[in-house]
């Protein structure tokens, strides 16, 4: 099969499909991922294909949902669930930090637990209050966790399927501003594996580093600073947690400038820790301070206001205009 | 009100009960003999934490009844959800002491191999682990398996979200899981009366439509009793159940709480009268079935167990620093690598000492 047109929404429900059908213990639960599909149609026609006890509605209880399918995985089975969006995962918090996160290490190695816990997350779709949070600082920062975030439909469908057959917990990120975003993608061509980050597009100027919803706004920033006459890389990471530490040092040591990309809110975020992280590693390399374009440190702004909060093109290349560019 | 189910009185008279029947001679021998056990290895893990040799213990002297009950209802392929004061019920289910002792050495794992015994850790936060149970038993339920789940809470944790929604998805799925709610009527401090405004918690059964049974959990023969046809329930396909056992906690939280500051001497006297061992000791000897050499014997084992106890508490080793970094993930990622090399080069510098 060639490249297709195809959403991000329709990989995920594609690649649960089929790991669905190639493992009889994948199970597929939450709240309206039943008959309805999920509120953004991800799970649709999963009940009808694979029947009630493979994919199911349960009640309407995030730390239930969580701790069920921890249980599951305790007694044998694979369980990919649903956590209707970003803030409503914050009642299993308990179960994701403290259980899911630590029952290998509790137990010495003797229960692996692989659970797939699917996180719409991050704004830009005029959602109110409590649907945009940017919450994968706090799963990143849980020892234990292995935190996906993809950006295509490409990787929405071979990390997801790496995902669910990973012997430990994974926190897989779907960005919904991505959801019906239509691209070309070939779900049948390998992804590069859990922990490796991958350069979009080359640029010996600077470095772009971010992952998920601002991937795509990071190369319409780099397509215009080409033609001003600036060649930007835009690194993206995929894979919160492993980081490929590597990669990242490489593709900075290689241009000498860096800007971080994130919507969360910078503070004490991931978009922090790669920042960090490159002083560490890139010092000498570096020809200016790492610029961080994250979204404000406020709760998520309404509709009418999120485009101010959001990183945009402008504000990206504004903040590669201030890389030192008169010692260059 | 829901009335408690009790067979045995607390001097040991039989009372007739139309649903529940008294347990068969052996079993009852058998159930007494792990009340002896439990309640000797309470007794040494206490004088472990004296010692220093175990960082804390939170005994469960005065609920033996429930912790033998509780694992004598089980059978072989059952699973048990224990908590932290349950360790008597892991013990008597086989799991060296030892082992189960390992994490209140201050080691960093619960020290048996869960799937080896179909035990979970031991939970330390209140009623995270219910949830568990019903996905445990709901896995089983969808491979046809009647395997059933016992899990183990006390009072204070039916105040916690997580119960509440164990409850409601096992109700709601069929879950083959048994609910045994410990009401020793403390945690730590606060009464009962500050944890609900229910007449019992078995009360609570009705509003997640499954079957509760108050029963005295200071009867072994009534919780044994009433487990039986819990579990059975449960194998049977038929769905959870809720069983809220009346008992109390004989000792402080645990050797770093003080009591005397919540709770008077006067009830603690009154629960002493109603100490499951000498109920059921009453029994036995009264019927004849427990005599003088037999009781001699299980003293005997009972200072065996406990100086195999403390022998092997005695000989275990002490945690390697580089382990804990070993089952973080399956594969240690890069930075977790460079942590454990780092730990490692102090340690041979002979770090650590100062």
């Amino acid at each position: 099969m060639s490249a297709e047109k195809l959403t991000m929404a329709a990989a995920i429900n594609t690649a649960l499909r089929d790991a669905m059908r190639a493992d009889d213990s994948v199970l597929v639960f939450g709240e309206d991922v039943g008959p309805l599909g999920g509120v953004f149609r991800v799970t649709e026609g999963l009940t009808d294909s694979f029947g009630a006890a493979r994919c199911f509605d349960t009640p309407l209880a995030e730390s239930g949902i969580l701790g069920m399918a921890i249980g599951l995985a305790m007694n044998g089975m694979h369980p990919v669930v649903e956590m209707q969006f970003d803030a409503f995962a914050y009642p299993a918090f308990e179960q994701i930090t403290s259980h899911l996160a630590k029952m290998r290490n509790r137990t010495r190695g003797a229960l692996h637990l692989p659970v797939v816990v699917r996180v719409p997350y991050a704004g830009g779709i005029g959602g109110v209050e409590h649907h945009c949070d940017s919450s994968e600082s706090y799963y990143a920062h849980t020892p234990g966790l292995t935190v996906l975030a993809p950006a295509t439909s490409a990787d929405a469908y071979g990390l997801l399927r790496a995902a669910i057959e990973y012997p430990d917990p994974v926190i897989f990120l779907e960005p919904k501003k991505r959801y019906f975003a239509s691209e070309e993608a070939d779900i049948r061509e390998p992804v590069a594996p859990i922990g490796t980050a991958e350069l979009r597009r080359a640029g010996r100027d600077a470095t772009l580093i971010t992952y998920g919803p601002s991937v795509p706004v990071a190369l319409a920033a780099a397509e215009q600073a080409a033609a001003e006459g600036r060649e930007l890389g835009v690194l993206d990471l995929r894979s919160l947690v492993p980081l490929d530490e590597q990669t990242i040092a490489e593709a900075v040591r290689a241009s000498g400038r860096a800007v971080v990309i994130a919507e969360t809110p910078g503070f004490a975020s991931v978009a922090a820790e790669l920042a960090a992280l490159i002083g560490e590693r890139c010092f000498h390399h570096l020809e200016a301070p790492v610029r961080r374009v994250t979204g404000f440190d406020i709760p998520y702004p309404p509709p009418k206001l999120e485009r101010h909060h959001l990183p945009s093109i402008d504000r990206i290349l504004d903040a590669v205009d201030e890389l030192q560019w008169e010692h260059a | 009100m829901t009335e408690i189910v009790r067979l045995l009185d607390t001097d040991g008279t039989v009372l007739e009960h139309e649903r529940y029947a008294l347990p068969e001679p052996e079993r009852l021998l058998e159930l007494y003999r792990g009340l002896v056990l439990g309640r000797r290895f309470n007794e040494q893990a206490n004088s472990l934490v004296r010692q220093g040799r175990l960082a804390v213990y939170p005994s469960s002297r005065g609920q033996e009844a429930c912790q033998i009950g509780a694992a004598a209802a089980l059978r072989g392929g059952d699973w048990l959800f224990p908590t932290y004061r349950d360790t008597v019920a892991v013990v008597q289910r086989g799991v060296p002491p030892v082992e189960a002792l390992t994490l209140l050495t201050g080691d960093w794992h619960c020290g048996y191999d869960p799937l080896a015994h179909r035990i979970a850790p031991q939970a330390t936060p209140l009623a995270t682990q219910l949830p568990h149970a019903v996905g445990v038993g709901h896995a089983a339920r969808l491979r046809g398996e009647d395997t059933v789940v016992l899990a183990l809470c006390g009072d204070g944790a039916t105040s916690e979200g997580d119960f509440h929604e164990a409850l409601n998805f096992a109700a709601v799925f069929t879950s083959p899981v048994v609910f045994l709610v410990q009401n020793n009527k403390y945690a730590i401090s606060v009464p009962l009366s500050r944890q609900t405004a229910a007449e019992s918690l078995a009360d609570k059964g009705i509003g997640y439509g499954m079957p509760a049974v108050l029963v005295d959990g200071n009867d072994p023969a009534a919780v044994t009793a009433v487990l039986d046809e819990a579990v059975a329930r449960a194998a049977s396909g038929a769905g959870p159940t809720l069983v809220e056992a009346d008992t109390y906690r004989l000792e402080a939280h645990t050797n770093a709480d003080d009591a005397g500051r919540y709770r008077s001497e006067l009830e603690v006297a009154e629960w002493t009268e109603r100490d499951p061992l000498p109920r059921l000791r009453a029994y036995l000897r009264g019927t004849g079935l427990l005599g003088a050499a037999r009781e001699t014997e299980l003293e005997e084992a009972a200072e065996e167990f406990a100086s195999l106890v403390r022998q092997g508490v005695s000989a275990m080793a002490a945690p390697r620093p580089g382990a804990l970094f070993a089952e973080v993930y399956g594969t240690p990622t890069q930075r977790l690598a460079t942590q454990a090399a780092l730990l490692d080069t102090e340690l041979r510098a002979g770090a650590g000492t100062r």
